[in-house]
């Protein structure tokens, strides 16, 4: 269950620089345990203390917001492109 | 000019340098800038204010800017006009409309913010401004880039309305049409952004841009005369003007501008199409769900609005409420609006005339209280939107016969319209 993770910038001290890395998990919630193992702290900077994915974070599936599908319970299958991005004003 | 600290996040308070930077690395919150108060309490006064330009620049101790403001120097100050008309016809006592149609250069409140970003981008020595935009924030990113001299890229819906395409091309930027709604364009941004270097106005710049909202909120207070008013409705989008407005009229406050404290109720007008912050409002949920935006108004269809939760702090705070409005009523609320006080409001005037008449009649905003709408940019920039519901013109010989004719044709009253 091989997926490609787009890491935004703030986050990539933790991917060594990496602005794309590869995941394992068969939803989101198994992708973010696994992204842990391999980049320590992670996880704390996407969820905050209750395990919720952090207000100002969007995570996207294939161009899709999660949001929209069935959250952190969304299910990936290989080769699926998962973006985690800041939210962004504008208007 | 040790008045801006630096930038601070607002959900965890972790101190940043002023740099372009707009997110906080360690839990996403916004980032935002963090003044010397205590330094502005004497030199921020009201003589001070009323000696400034008539621009937003006479509140730059207000505003994170270092030196001299490098573009848009005649952008605010512009009208609050005392509504008689549409306050008879609303059946309430006292009615402002805050006139940012008629903004300079580009007739909408953003050039507020841009005048801000881009003095602010030049500051940093950036050689390329950006944005991503439902329309008018293309016009005056392209407009303020011009005159500053910067290349610019702005980033747009491809459905957007033909005046605002034009209305940003004639500038000379480079202008990307996007295949998706405002969402998308601004996730494939934030791409862009992390690829190139570039002043994003609404992303790397974002502190330093949203800063210039509060000039909205500073000029209705000043044009009061130093008064706060009882409720005031906004439209939002990104939720990031309501935001800004309360946070201006309470700056007034603590630098102890206003007559009579800060009591105002702030309102958050929304198309029914795209209301997810006024939805969250009513159902009493600080949870902002993102929706698929589907409206007439499309300088407020975004749907996963990046303020959105601190709009909804900003009412709850303040007391107010908010409204949604569909599109018949859009269309209702910008000919009332034109129709009463002579002022041609793009489908965001719309709404909020919309919204706010809902509020008046659930008596949310009561009859007798001081209520400023705010109407942020011009209808010359949305003119498909309202055209199908105006009437055709009389066309005739150049005979008085035939313009009698018409009249008679038409059964067209000539009793002046406020005759009574």
């Amino acid at each position: 269950m091989s997926v490609k993770v787009r890491i935004p910038t703030p986050l990539r001290g933790l991917t060594k620089g990496q602005g794309e890395v590869e995941g394992q998990g068969s939803s989101i919630n198994e992708l973010i345990e696994n992204l842990e193992k391999s980049f320590g702290g992670l996880r704390d900077r996407l969820c905050d203390e209750t395990g919720t994915v952090r207000r100002f974070i969007n995570i996207y599936v294939n161009e899709e917001d999660i949001r929209f599908l069935q959250g952190t319970s969304t299910p990936l299958k290989p080769g699926d492109l998962v973006s985690i991005v800041p939210a962004i004003a504008g208007g | 000019m040790a008045k801006v600290k630096g930038l601070k996040c607002r959900e965890c308070k972790r101190p940043y340098p002023a740099d372009p930077l707009h997110v906080c690395e360690f839990c996403f919150g916004p980032l935002e800038v963090d003044y010397d108060y205590e330094a502005l309490r004497g030199t921020m006064t009201r003589k001070a204010i009323e000696a400034g330009p008539p621009s937003i620049w006479r509140y730059k101790a207000l505003l994170p800017i270092e030196g001299e403001p490098a573009v848009g120097h005649h952008c605010g100050m512009t009208p609050l006009v005392k509504a008689k008309n549409l306050a008879r016809a609303l059946g309430v006592r006292e009615v402002y409309a805050k006139n940012d149609t008629v903004n300079h250069p580009s007739f909408s409140f953003k050039d507020r913010v841009v005048a801000v970003a881009v003095t602010k981008a030049l500051e940093f020595g950036f050689t390329v401004v950006a944005c991503a935009s439902t329309g008018n924030l293309a016009n005056s990113v392209a407009a303020h880039a011009a005159e500053g001299g910067l290349q610019s890229f702005v980033f747009v819906p491809a459905d957007l309305e033909q005046g605002k395409v034009l209305g940003t091309l004639i500038y000379d930027p480079t202008l990307v049409a996007v295949e998706g709604n405002y969402d998308e364009v601004n996730r494939l941004c934030s791409e862009i952004a992390d690829k190139y270097r570039w002043a994003f106005v609404n992303i790397n710049i974002r502190p330093y841009y949203a800063e210039g909202s509060k000039t909205f909120g500073y000029e209705v207070a000043e044009q009061l005369g130093w008064r706060a008013p009882q409720h005031i409705v906004v439209p939002a989008a990104g939720g990031s003007l309501v935001t800004k407005i309360w946070k201006g009229l309470k700056e007034f406050d603590r630098l102890g501008l206003l007559s009579g404290g800060c009591a105002t109720r702030m309102h958050v007008a929304q198309a029914e199409g795209c209301g997810p912050i006024v939805t969250a409002i009513k159902e009493n949920s600080e949870i902002i769900k993102p929706v698929k935006p589907k409206t007439i108004a499309k300088s407020l269809a975004i749907g996963n609005p990046a303020d959105g939760y601190y709009a909804y702090k900003a009412v709850k705070e303040s007391g107010g409420h908010g409204e949604h409005a569909s599109d018949e009523e859009i269309v209702e609320g910008m000919k009332l609006l034109a129709s009463t006080e002579g002022i041609f409001a793009e489908t965001a005037g719309g709404v909020t005339v919309a919204a706010a008449k809902r509020l008046i009649e659930q008596g949310r905003i009561p009859k007798d209280e001081s209520l400023v709408l705010c109407i942020t940019g011009n209808g010359l920039k949305t003119q498909e939107a309202v055209a199908p519901a105006l009437k055709v013109q009389l066309q005739i010989k150049p005979t008085l016969r035939s313009f009698d004719e018409a009249m008679a044709s038409h059964g067209i009253d000539v009793t002046p319209r406020n005759a009574n």
